[in-house]
């Protein structure tokens, strides 16, 4: 029972840090930052990975290969495209700041 | 057991998530955020590899992850800027669909073993999963326009989408009590219908909200199969993401003045769209390129409007060119920029970006907002909502309360338009037939090179 106590604690405490962190995130970020928080629940690739290596039959071994492979689409994918959507912002203050034209 | 190692990694790449999500909301730190995040994601997928006692299978699932890396890291390379939004929704609906499919098994193999908790968990995870798997799918088709982004209302739907809704509840409490295989699959296909009825009607200038919300919902699915397979570390992540996305999305919608309940509960209300019709026979005002030269080159002040129309004409570079000009002329120029310009907010940012607009000459909305008065010409490039005064005037109207940029407060508005089709939220836009309009019709970057080349004849 202290188990499922402890992941409460955890769950509840993680509902905070999640609110509070991006309190104060400006209107040109919500896109980026909504695309990054998208690639971290990409990790559900680990829950992939545990559930398929202990399958024990076809349909859960099948099941389990599309859930990681969705899962990476995700994961991968959702930081890729992050990446390339922050960078336009920082080439945009290099030449700003940095390469006078 | 997991060995204390593998706990610390997975503490550390919590913390990772934290750190990426902070740093994100600033623009300074949010590229070395976004690499935080992957680095944590990363060493977390490395971690189960190694600590995970008796992983059967290995080869095929590394296959499965090299097979997945090629194509979300093809994907996310390819697209365009403009497709970005219905790209991010596809990656976080097959996110869901991972959660989804992550408890199904689960429950197929452990059944109701693990007590009454961890099975309203599993179901949780498969009903939250699934909406946002098929949602995310017809917010993707939405934007793509493979079909229609305007609100889709089927009839009696929303007797159809509760009477779904309270199925789906019906057989999640039959499945917590009785937990046989044949409800599982039941549940799974009712909340796969059940996300395709939550989308459906939902209108054009809602989808990106719709969006944020599903990956808040994928986040808490991920969190509760955190729950069902015993790991912090799913839990913690979707958690963050949960309540982040969950905040982020009642942002969105206070940056777009759209009251989160109309967005969702709207969609029980909508009619279809009654936008087309009185439209076609209207008088409207349009010139050629020649008369809106002359018109720029005289201005003492321009303020561009650019809208999605732009980015799908691949204008950016020409417009700026049109910008830089006239401010040779001795013209002052800014661009105004809606929070929602573009699909979703910041997108035109990142857009505008992308040809080299430099930062200082983007105005955000409620900094331009005063300026438009002492305007002498309002360009429209390509977008139609958000500067469409029924937002402030008609009750009726579905965009009303949307705060919009004040063009029609400029001495003169010049609309660069390909037809006289309504915008993405499919409304009428009263501006168009307004005394002081002038239109521009053609491709975006056709009409703006053509007027580029007038006005250095000048």
């Amino acid at each position: 029972m202290s188990v499922e106590i402890a992941l409460l604690t955890i769950f509840i405490l993680s509902i905070f840090v999640g609110f509070e962190v991006v309190s104060k995130v400006s209107t040109i970020l919500h896109t980026p930052l909504m695309s990054g928080a998208n690639a971290i629940h990409g990790v559900i690739l680990v829950g992939a990975i545990i559930v398929t290596g202990h399958a024990d039959n076809n349909l859960e071994l099948g099941l389990g290969l599309v859930a990681v492979v969705l899962a990476t689409i995700n994961m991968v994918g959702g930081f890729v495209v992050t990446d390339r959507m922050l960078e336009l912002f920082k080439s945009k203050k290099s030449s700003k700041t940095g390469e006078k034209k | 057991m997991t060995p204390a190692w593998a706990q610390i990694g997975n503490l550390a790449a919590a913390l990772a998530f934290i750190f990426a999500l902070k740093a994100l909301s600033s623009p300074k730190s949010a590229r070395l955020g976004n690499r935080i995040g992957a680095t944590g994601a990363i060493a977390a997928v490395a971690i189960i590899f190694f600590s995970e006692s008796n992983l059967k299978h290995l080869p095929l699932i590394l296959i499965a992850v090299a097979f997945g890396t090629i194509i979300g890291f093809t994907a996310a390379r390819r697209v365009q800027m403009t497709q970005m939004p219905q790209m991010v929704a596809l990656f976080n609906g097959v996110g869901g669909g991972a959660a989804m499919a992550v408890a199904a098994i689960e429950f197929l193999s452990v059944g109701a073993s693990n007590g009454f908790v961890a099975l309203f968990a599993t179901v949780f995870t498969i009903v939250i999963g699934s909406v946002s798997f098929t949602g995310s799918i017809v917010t993707f088709l939405k934007l793509q326009e493979f079909m229609t982004s305007r609100p889709v209302v089927l009839p009696l739907g929303r007797f159809i989408t509760i009477g779904t809704a309270l199925t789906t509840l019906f057989v999640s409490v039959y499945l917590i009590v009785s937990p046989e295989i044949w409800a599982m699959w039941t549940l799974v296909v009712l909340s796969l219908i059940l996300g395709i009825l939550f989308v459906l009607p939902v209108g054009g200038a809602d989808v990106p909200i719709v969006i944020s919300l599903l990956n808040a919902f994928t986040g808490l699915s991920v969190a509760a199969s955190g729950y069902v397979l015993d790991n912090v570390l799913l839990l913690v992540a979707g958690t963050l993401v949960g309540a982040s996305g969950t905040l982020l999305t009642q942002l969105m919608a206070k940056a777009m003045g759209r009251p989160l309940t109309s967005t969702l509960f709207g969609a029980f209300t909508a009619k279809a769209s009654t936008a087309t019709g009185s439209a076609v026979d209207r008088p409207v005002k349009s010139a050629g390129p020649n008369d809106i030269a002359i018109m720029l080159t005289y201005a003492s002040k321009v303020i561009i409007v650019p809208g999605y129309g732009l980015a799908v004409a691949q204008a950016q570079q020409t417009l700026r060119e049109l910008v830089d000009l006239l401010i040779t002329k001795g013209v002052e120029v800014e661009y105004a920029i809606h929070p929602v310009a573009g699909r979703m907010p910041g997108h035109m940012n990142v857009l505008l970006a992308e040809a080299d607009v430099p930062y200082e000459q983007l105005k955000e909305m409620d900094e331009i907002n005063s300026e438009f008065s002492s305007a002498s010409v309002a360009v429209v490039v390509g977008a139609n909502d958000v500067v469409n005064p029924a937002a402030r005037t008609d009750s009726t109207s579905p965009i009303f309360g949307m705060p919009i940029l004040n063009a029609d407060q400029a001495e003169q508005v010049v609309f660069m338009k390909r037809s006289m089709r309504p915008g993405f939220a499919g409304v009428e836009n009263e501006l168009l037939f307004n005394d002081k309009t002038t239109l521009l019709f053609g491709d975006a970057k056709d009409s703006l090179s053509k007027v580029v080349a007038a006005v250095k004849t000048m």
